[in-house]
């Protein structure tokens, strides 16, 4: 018994080396994402975007000689941080060469600290959006294909401004996400010289939101930003505004936009506007008929940034000549940014021909990745404005 | 034309919901009071006692609304209440027999029984997740309002508007008119003097012939109508999701607390009391000062006197001020 178990872990040991210098014929790609919690209605099509980007990769058999890549699916619940942090550790013991994941702000944060850092791994977000994880210390192994919601802060202010609006009363969900994405928007607003009347929390799920409307109103500005969410006390925050007069006109983060919200309080936010992470033009066009072929949403909030998560991880591979996130996590920036040729959704293989080759290439992909700073996405923005009850997209930021 | 201004402002946020909301609580601090007058204990299942009515109502409501049953500019919900109180007299009534009365057999401490309620509290908890879940439901129809603010402003020119709401009409109207019936009830009919008699004292009471389960069966009857019309009245004016109604208690509990536990009256004065006091103090004044205060003397600040996260504190710090300084209440109850 002894000797077999020496044996068995002679082989591992050996096994382990040769897959990681040398090139594997498989890959294994987590996707470690909330198919439980708060958003397990994104989840599905987050998901199927970055298989949809494995399926292709393996398809064309052009990433590190003909590899195919596996994908290993795994539950966050969205804000289970121990649940997250065992899955995690179980992909690693599985062998996986990469993270596609996680997805809310706080869970992040815990699998890169607890996993990630300690053992090396390469993770690519596509939708946790918190300014807290760009300070971050991450050694060079965490990326993002969301913006941070500091820069939607700024694009927040940039449509106030243009829209002539210059004072706001600012309420925002008491949590992480509203409170820091009320403060982007208030520090982006008054850099640009608007004045902020107020910055109060609201609680979500209350009965009755008359007190904290009562309040607002009496600070008083031309609207009422929300920071809040579309099902919760963002909506009776609205509704309450609207009843006693205090406010006809709203502002909407992301968190806000979605077709419940015209629905639920119907003519009277007619007017509104806002905005949300997304893009348009060739990319995004392209992923989605792809998307619809395969079967599923590809318009569904954060199902473009998976995809490009995943296919960022597979084209920094082939750059870096190897599955080794030690040798392929500073190729990252390199593959998402100018210079070099553009690739779009379903170009997969010509981006890793072309690598291979030794031609730099500039991954565009579907949601228009730009990453900067820590490497976090630019942050590309549809401007919303609520038109007969339906959000219409105004144009891109 | 300021006064004016400051007048509507202060109608519109703090006079309007602060009666909406006190009439909301007066009822329910009359089921809370009636069940201590009569049955000696503090029930906290009343809040979801609310809930489990306000949910029969709208489920009835949803039939109603599906067969094309309305009321025209009145929501459906009224139409559904007297169904929604029968179900929750059932409910009562199935309690009582079932677990109160094997307490009152044994002649249970009052502490029991109100561990007790807080077990048949977490049933019903329960119960009301179960059927109809634990999210935000909405049932109101009909008009939503009898003055709009949009419409005030244009009727009257001020700068101001006020909104009166459709549900805080009904609540004001049916909280007065179900006070008044109770009120007659217990004064004028038989069976609402052997109630008060059976509250003053129970061992007379059972002396002049008065049957006690009777006494204890209409009590957990008239609970059942006062919790069914309050939850519905509340449902209608904010929004229905069981957790509030759970929440809702702590008000309850203060504002039948501060007029004095078993006195009607008391909990009606109570629940205006404690509304006003957390509508007034987590209120903004800014903007009605802005309008009363010359101009050099306007206010920078929102003139809050607490963020309105407190507004449970208000309650609280009242409900300690009262029992500190005048423990049978403002109108004397039984004291706690």
């Amino acid at each position: 018994m002894k000797k077999l178990l020496m044996a068995t872990a002679a082989v591992a040991l050996t096994a382990g080396t040769a897959f990681a210098g040398g090139h594997a014929k498989e890959v294994k790609l987590g996707i470690l994402i909330g198919f439980t919690g708060p958003i397990e209605s994104l989840a599905p099509s987050m998901g199927a975007g970055a298989e949809l980007a494995m399926a292709e990769v393996t398809k064309s058999g052009a990433l590190l000689d003909t590899a195919t890549v596996t994908p290993m699916r795994a539950d966050t619940g969205c804000i289970d941080n121990g649940l997250s942090t065992a899955n995690a550790e179980k992909m690693l013991a599985d062998g996986v060469s990469g993270i596609i994941g996680g997805d809310c702000s706080g869970v992040t944060g815990a699998i890169l600290q607890n996993v990630a850092i300690p053992n090396g791994m390469v993770m690519v977000s596509p939708s946790a959006t918190s300014p807290g994880l760009s300070t971050m210390e991450d050694n060079g192994l965490f990326f993002r294909t969301a913006p941070s919601d500091a820069r939607e802060g700024q694009v927040m202010a940039e449509v106030l401004t243009d829209r002539g609006v210059k004072s706001i009363a600012l309420t925002y969900t008491n949590n992480d996400y509203g409170k820091g994405l009320a403060d982007a928007i208030k520090t982006s607003f008054e850099a640009v010289g608007g004045e902020v009347t107020i910055s109060a929390a609201h609680e979500d799920g209350k009965g009755d939101y008359s007190a904290e409307v009562g309040a607002l109103a009496s600070a008083g500005g031309d609207i009422l930003v929300v920071a809040g969410y579309l099902d919760q006390g963002g909506l009776g925050i609205i509704q309450s505004s609207l009843d006693s007069g205090a406010f006809d006109k709203f502002g909407l983060p992301g968190g806000m936009i979605g077709d419940s919200l015209p629905a639920n309080v119907g003519a009277d936010l007619d007017g509104s506007f806002g905005q949300i992470a997304g893009s348009g033009g060739k990319g995004a066009e392209a992923y989605f008929a792809l998307a619809t072929e395969a079967g599923f949403d590809g318009s569904s909030p954060y199902s473009p940034e998976s995809y490009d998560a995943a296919a960022l991880v597979m084209l920094a591979m082939q750059a870096a000549n190897s599955k080794d996130p030690a040798d392929y996590g500073a190729k990252i920036m390199d593959v998402a940014n100018a210079p070099g040729e553009k690739i779009y959704p379903g170009e997969l293989a010509k981006g890793l021909e072309l690598l291979k080759a030794g031609t730099e290439i500039d991954y565009v992909g579907a949601s228009a990745v730009e990453l900067i700073g820590p490497g976090e996405s630019a942050g590309s923005y549809r401007e919303i404005e609520v038109t007969d009850g339906e959000n219409k997209t105004v144009k891109f930021r | 034309m300021d006064l004016l201004n400051a007048l509507v402002a202060l109608t519109n946020y703090v006079m309007i919901p602060a009666v909406a909301y006190g009439s909301q609580l007066a009822l329910g601090a009359l089921g809370v009071t009636l069940i201590y007058g009569v049955l000696r204990f503090s029930n906290f299942a009343h809040g979801d006692t609310m809930a489990f009515g306000a949910m029969t109502t709208i489920l009835v409501t949803w039939w109603m609304q599906s067969v094309g049953i309305n009321l025209g500019p009145l929501p459906t919900a009224l139409l559904a209440l007297p169904f929604g109180i029968l179900g929750t007299m059932g409910l009562l009534l199935f309690t009582d027999k079932f677990v109160y009365r094997f307490y009152r057999e044994q002649k249970a401490k009052p502490v029991i029984f109100v561990m007790v309620s807080l077990g048949v509290m977490f049933m019903m908890n329960g119960l009301v997740r179960f059927i109809i879940g634990p999210g935000d439901q909405r049932f109101a129809d009909g008009e939503r309002f009898i003055i709009s603010a949009r419409d005030f402003k244009a009727m009257t020119g001020l700068r101001e508007g006020l909104a009166f709401k459709t549900s805080q009409g009904i609540t004001i109207i049916t909280a007065v008119v179900v006070v008044v019936a109770l009120f007659w009830f217990l004064n004028r009919t038989r069976t609402g003097k052997s109630m008060r008699a059976y509250s003053d004292n129970e061992d007379l009471a059972l002396l002049s012939g008065i049957n006690p389960e009777r006494v204890v069966m209409y009590t957990w009857m008239i609970v059942a109508g006062l919790a069914t019309i309050a939850g519905v009245l509340y449902g209608l004016d904010k929004s229905f999701k069981p957790f509030t109604y759970f929440q809702l208690l702590l008000p309850i509990f203060a504002a039948a607390i501060v007029g004095g536990l078993g006195n009607p009256l008391g909990a009606i004065a109570g629940g205006f009391v404690i509304a006003f006091s957390e509508v007034s103090i987590t209120y903004a004044w800014k903007k009605v000062l802005r309008y009363l205060m010359p101009e050099n003397l306007e206010p920078d600040g929102l003139v809050q006197l607490l963020s309105t996260d407190y507004k449970f504190a208000v309650s609280f710090m009242i409900l300690l001020i009262v029992l500190l300084f005048k423990p049978t209440g403002l109108f004397k109850g039984k004291s706690v």
